[in-house]
């Protein structure tokens, strides 16, 4: 049988969010929202054990936040002042003779979710903080587990927590949705903050923590809810379908020793084609908006052209090269030009991919970046100019911060030299 | 984690008496909660074990038994796949399902992306 804790601590998985989103509803602040929450938390973790879980969990948590934000209108001066200069209503008998479901039929409880995920992601607050704010509220992590998903202690991981809520209480950021003017860009800076989980997760190596990819599932959940959330945005969709396609790949990226192995050399096999359908289908989604693709619409669209190859070779390159060619024209990213030039390589051959590569050589941004050379080093291996193909590895591999890529990479410089 | 939810054909679900629209519409409704909460991957009934085919493998012999089978106790009716942090949260949710009778099995699926 599950001890009671981890009963406790699935039930606060699948409640929290909802519950922090209606109290933040009744008390117009999602800091307050989110201790009084953690209260309710806090006396099941007292009295479940005893007592046993009650037969409606998440009604008993309500009914329990209730009572703690009730309780601190009447101790908390300011916070008694504060509620009537926002001019609410919060009649404690009206709140407390309410079905603690009243405020939950289903609509509300959307909107609410919706109103949650768009101030946790708000412009006032830094980027690592919309990250924290959103794994907290929405994902239900403890401190303890995003400190360990970023490599960070608890104790930073809690500040930046109590930061983001007085920056939050500072700007007054309403708990309403955005206007329809700023939406997109709002739903947007969501998107973004949705992927750089997913990617914190998927970076990491087999040899971290697992901690970190279960940031991977963790993302991926938060897209599947913002896209019943949102059910008409394009790229809600397409981030969804990138995310799934990409995490198909998870058990065939790394070998068992944790040594990345390239996209075109995995056991395609060992890709769970499951996600890739599952991607597939968010992708027909995006599509089926019919607004045209948005980045990561047009991300997942190559990754699904991966997908769907039963084998390396029966990749579709021309369409890969279309695909990036719309992205760099969307993006203007060096970056998408230069995994443009790869497709390119593989559509017609490194010949015509290398002056396309050396017209790259002076953007700024691909400076530093070790692709850059290590996809030189490609092409000149498959040109046959291995002299010059292994310093080009070689200079990658002083770029890369990776320890694995390294490795990689100094094997292709040794493999060259012979 | 993912989690493969058999679902023995001793669980009252589907129900066979008339009265059962009921039902059908707690189980709609759970597979709504499931899929709002980013859980289900998955969801699919099987034919009953008429359609079913049954191959023993020994050394080289197989041998081929088509259904359908007496017993009833062990089939899976039909399965689900689940996105869940742990297996508690998974408990938790079949928690909330509304069978009322009979089996279900859990069983957490291998993956390299699991919560140690």
């Amino acid at each position: 049988m599950q001890d009671i804790h981890s009963t406790i601590d699935a039930v606060w998985r699948i409640e929290s969010a909802k519950l922090i989103a209606s109290l933040a509803r009744i008390v117009r602040d999602v800091g307050l929202a989110e201790e009084l929450a953690q209260d309710a938390l806090v006396i099941a973790l007292e009295q479940w054990p005893r007592d046993g879980v009650p037969s409606n969990p998440a009604a008993w948590l309500m009914a329990t936040a209730k009572h703690r934000a009730i309780d601190r209108v009447r101790r908390d001066v300011n916070l008694d002042r504060k509620v009537k200069e926002l001019g609410r209503d919060l009649e404690i008998d009206d709140v407390m003779n309410d079905d603690p479901f009243a405020l939950s039929v289903d609509g509300d409880i959307n909107d609410n979710l919706l109103r949650l995920i768009f101030i946790c992601c708000h412009p006032v607050l830094s980027t690592d903080a919309r990250v924290a704010l959103t794994l907290r509220m929405l994902g239900g992590l403890t401190t303890a587990e995003i400190a360990r998903a970023f490599l960070t202690q608890e104790p930073a991981i809690a500040q930046r927590i109590v930061r983001a809520k007085r920056a939050l209480s500072a700007a007054r950021a309403p708990f309403e949705q955005p206007e329809a003017a700023d939406r997109e860009a709002r739903l947007t800076s969501v998107l973004d903050v949705i992927y750089l989980i997913y990617n914190e997760g998927y970076t990491a190596t087999a040899g971290d923590d697992l901690a970190r990819p279960a940031l991977c599932n963790e993302a991926l959940r938060l897209g599947r809810i913002l896209a019943g959330l949102v059910p008409h945005d394009s790229e809600t969709h397409g981030l969804l379908a990138l995310m799934e396609i990409q995490s198909s790949r998870l058990q065939a990226r790394t070998t068992p020793a944790g040594e990345p192995v390239p996209l075109l050399e995995q056991n395609r096999a060992l890709w769970d084609h499951l996600q890739i359908r599952r991607g597939l289908v968010a992708l027909a989604r995006a599509e089926a908006q019919g607004k045209g693709l948005g980045p990561y619409a047009l991300q997942a669209s190559i990754a699904a052209c991966h997908g769907r190859a039963r084998t390396a070779e029966a990749t579709d390159w021309p369409r890969i090269v279309a695909l990036y060619d719309a992205l760099a024209t969307l993006t203007g990213s060096p970056i998408v030009e230069l995994n443009r030039v790869v497709a390119v390589s593989m559509a017609r051959g490194p010949a015509i991919a290398l002056p396309l590569l050396d017209a790259l050589a002076d953007a700024p941004a691909l400076k530093r970046y070790h692709h850059l050379p290590s996809v030189r080093g490609d092409l000149l291996a498959r040109l046959g100019r291995h002299a010059e193909a292994r310093a080009e590895f070689e200079r990658a591999a002083a770029l890369t911060g990776n320890a694995q890529e390294r490795a990689l990479l100094l094997r292709r410089a040794a493999a060259s030299a012979g | 984690m993912k989690v493969l939810v058999m679902v023995k054909a001793t669980a009252t679900y589907p129900p066979s008496d008339p009265e059962s629209k009921i039902e059908a519409a707690e189980m709609d409704d759970f597979n709504d909660e499931l899929v709002k909460a980013g859980v289900r991957l998955a969801a699919h009934g099987l034919h009953n074990n008429s359609k079913c085919v049954r191959v023993n493998f020994d050394g080289k012999r197989k041998t081929f038994v088509d259904g359908p089978f007496a017993e009833t106790k062990e089939l899976v009716a039909g399965f689900w796949i689940w996105e869940v942090k742990s297996m508690a949260e998974a408990v938790e949710w079949i928690k909330r399902s509304p069978f009322s009778k009979g089996e279900v099995e859990l069983r957490q699926i291998h993956g390299p992306d699991d919560f140690a």
